[in-house]
């Protein structure tokens, strides 16, 4: 067993690293508040090919394997983790496309998402479908060579820029995925402000009102939609999500490292004061249980094992609950300076949040890690 | 070649399908024991296991629902390699 990444994905994380220090880390408050991502950043993450890490170089990509995804998702996640959504829903886009798109499909689509041409974002959510995903209430009727889609979808992550939509609709009760382009008639887009987290997503709400897509935008098959489309999609989203979260944790542990090597209380550094230790012993164990989670997912995404789907659930559950300790516990050690909106860890706070709801919440991911493991009892 | 497998196949239902003897027959979606996660890890394992690529056409729950059903996705799509292997 060897547990070390390649020089090549150590070359990565490297260049990444150096990428969200000078790219995001500066701005990333600002984006907070401003609840945007400036189109500079859009366009400088695209010339990189960071939204075409996982498409694969014939295609325009970078085509990195998963495990550098996932510190790509890290890095960016340190820096900003609104950032790193848009990466997490463009790639569950992409990955969707290449694993169950026609030929014709991934032809058109993966070089413009590739190179960012067209953001990719992923419409599944409705105001009254959340976690039962499969309960989806937007309908897909069949209109000779189209399809008539109606419908709501709701907190679509970066619906207010996105270009291609990879939407869920029911065709005759069989969850089905289509992709539809910004322009189909029929379709408004309403920004979302003011969420407690990942403020800059820019999310969106989207009303179908008769909106006709051809049949060749089905991406699969009917009545695939759930169980091939979304699941390959969100096992890159949950994957994205669960490395990002560790990019939240190394963020919290080391401005915690920093400040309590800079701040005094009582005549000593509060480095030196136990109860701080403890918390920065817990920060730094569980980011590196985390981290070990995500490479291993990753690990077993690149070899294809089916085992993959599970470890990558583990990996989301426990880096996104990892992320709230490390980023209740850092505001702690900060004290009203965590607080305040000078330093970036009561935004770290509020991101880490989110993370626990999106892509599975917590207790869907539960229910599902206790059922695989009573499969696996003896 | 098909009984290999089909052998391949069984004993990886095996670990979802504990303490019940599957029928080659049997529809596994029926049964209620698996879910939608796990046809995804069934067409990881078909592709890995027998160097195969289950594509968008191949998507029908019937290439799916059963150890015959499955064999016989597989051999099907075996079948052009081992064409071009003669």
């Amino acid at each position: 067993m060897k547990i070390e990444l390649s020089p090549q994905q150590k070359q990565y994380h490297a260049e990444w690293r150096t990428f969200v220090d000078e790219a995001i880390v500066p701005f990333a408050q600002q984006f907070d508040r401003e609840q945007r991502i400036p189109p500079q950043l859009i366009r400088a993450l695209a010339q990189k090919k960071y939204l075409g890490a996982t498409v694969p170089v014939d295609m325009g990509g970078l085509g990195v394997d998963a495990v550098a995804f996932g510190l790509l998702n890290e890095e960016i996640g340190r820096g900003c983790s609104s950032v790193r959504s848009l990466l997490t829903v463009h790639t569950m886009v992409s990955q969707a496309i290449l694993r169950w798109g026609s030929q014709t499909q991934k032809e058109v689509w993966l070089p413009c998402l590739a190179t960012g041409e067209t953001i990719g974002a992923f419409a599944l959510t409705e105001p009254n479908v959340g976690s039962d995903a499969k309960s989806v209430q937007t309908t897909a009727v069949p209109h000779g060579d189209t399809f008539i889609i109606n419908g709501h979808k709701k907190w679509i992550t970066y619906g207010q820029i996105a270009d291609l939509f990879l939407l869920f609709a029911q065709s005759d009760g069989k969850l089905t995925a289509f992709l539809i382009e910004r322009n189909t008639p029929g379709l408004t887009i309403e920004p979302i402000c003011h969420m407690t987290g990942t403020r800059a997503s820019m999310l969106a709400e989207l009303h179908l009102n008769d909106c006709e897509v051809p049949r060749a935008n089905i991406v699969g098959a009917v009545g695939f939609g759930f169980t091939a489309v979304a699941s390959a999609a969100l096992e890159w989203g949950r994957y994205s999500v669960a490395s990002g979260c560790v990019g939240i944790g190394q963020a919290c542990l080391e401005a915690s490292l920093d400040y309590t090597s800079q701040r005094q209380q009582f005549g000593v550094y509060i480095k030196e004061h136990q109860l701080i230790q403890q918390m920065i012993a817990d920060m730094a164990t569980d980011l590196d249980a985390a981290r070990l989670l995500c490479q291993r997912a990753g690990y077993l995404m690149n070899t294809q094992d089916p085992a993959a789907t599970d470890a990558i659930f583990k990996a989301k559950y426990f880096a996104s609950r990892m992320a709230n300790r490390a980023a209740n516990d850092a505001v702690q050690i900060h004290g009203a300076n965590g607080c305040s909106e000078t330093y970036p860890l009561e935004r770290y706070r509020r991101d880490a949040k989110v993370m626990e709801i999106i892509e599975g919440s917590s207790q869907i991911q539960q229910v599902i890690i206790a059922k695989k493991a009573f499969c696996y009892a003896h | 070649m098909n009984a290999e497998i089909k052998t391949a196949i069984r004993q990886f239902l095996a670990g979802t399908f504990k303490n019940y003897e599957l029928e080659d027959n049997e529809d596994i979606f029926a049964l209620g024991f698996v879910n939608s996660l796990f046809a995804m890890q069934l067409v990881l394992f078909v592709e890995k296991n027998f160097n195969i690529t289950v594509a968008n056409e191949d998507l029908e729950l019937d290439n799916f629902r059963t150890i015959e059903a499955l064999t016989n996705l597989v051999a099907r799509k075996q079948q052009p390699v081992a064409a071009a292997m003669d």
